[in-house]
C-alpha cells in the first residue's frame, strides 16, 4: 500500500519536491527503489528505526 | 499511448487469490503501467451483484446461482475456508493489518485507471447479463480482446 499512496501523492506534488513516506512494511526498502526506477523519480534513501521506515523520494518528472 | 501494458486474467474467485490480483494490478498501475484485469469463470463473482440470478434463461443456471451467489464481499478462501471461518478470519486480519478489502482495492484500481473486463463466454453459460454486474465493470468482452491486450503487454498473469 505505501507505494500506491506514494504514487497518488506524487501526482499532486511539483517537480523538485521531496516526499517523506512512513511505512511499517519492510518490503519498501526494495519496492521504493523499484518504483522510482519504473517512474523516473529519485530514491533518496531510507531511515530504519524500530520497525518503522522513513523513505525519501524526490519528484524529478511528471507521472502519467 | 506509450505506457507499458500488463494483463491479468482473474480466473479464481477466491478471496486470497483475488486480493493478490488487485495488489499486483494496483501496484503496476502505480508504476505507470496500463493494466487490464480480465475476470473469467469464478473471477466473475467479484464483479457480480450479490443477488440471485433468477432472470437466467434456464433452470440449471438459476439453480447454479443458488450455489454460486457472487458478490465481492462473499468470496471464499482458497484453503481453510472451513464453511466461512477462513474468510471471516482473513477479513479480520486484513482489518487489523490495514490491508485494503476487495471493495477498497477495486475502488483504488478504478481511480488508477485499471480496466475491469468481464468475460462474455462465462456470462453466456452462467446466463448472466449486464444487469448482473456492478457499475465498476468497464466492458464485457471475450478471449480475443484479452489476447489482443496480452500480446501487446509485457506482463501477463493468470490468477
Amino acid at each position: 500500500m505505501p507505494i500506491i499512496q506514494t504514487s497518488r501523492k506524487m501526482k499532486e506534488m511539483q517537480v523538485g519536491q521531496v516526499l517523506e513516506v512512513l511505512a511499517t512494511d519492510e518490503g519498501i526498502k526494495k519496492d521504493m527503489p523499484a518504483w522510482c526506477k519504473a517512474t523516473g523519480q529519485e530514491f533518496m534513501g531510507v531511515d530504519e528505526k524500530e520497525g518503522e521506515y522513513r523513505v525519501f523520494v524526490k519528484k524529478l518528472k511528471g507521472l502519467e | 499511448m506509450g505506457k507499458e501494458k500488463a494483463t491479468i486474467v482473474v480466473f479464481s474467485g477466491d478471496l486470497d487469490k483475488v486480493m493478490a490480483a488487485f495488489i499486483i494490478a494496483n501496484t503496476a498501475a502505480a508504476m505507470g503501467k496500463d493494466v487490464t484485469m480480465f475476470f473469467t469463470f469464478w473471477g466473475l463473482n467479484v464483479l457480480r451483484k450479490s443477488i440471485l440470478n433468477l432472470r437466467a434463461p434456464n433452470i440449471l443456471q438459476k439453480l447454479f446461482s443458488f450455489l454460486n451467489r457472487g458478490g465481492k464481499e462473499r468470496l471464499p478462501l482458497s484453503k481453510f475456508h472451513l464453511f466461512g471461518a477462513g474468510t471471516f478470519m482473513t477479513k479480520l486480519l486484513m482489518k487489523i493489518y490495514k490491508i485494503p478489502t476487495i471493495t477498497e482495492s477495486l475502488k483504488i484500481a478504478k481511480e488508477q485507471g485499471v480496466k475491469i473486463i468481464a468475460c462474455t463466454t462465462t456470462i453466456g453459460f452462467m446466463g448472466l447479463s449486464r444487469d448482473s454486474f456492478i457499475p465498476e465493470v468497464d466492458d464485457l468482452a471475450g478471449a480475443s480482446t484479452y489476447l489482443g491486450e496480452a500480446f501487446d503487454g509485457k506482463v501477463n498473469l493468470f490468477i
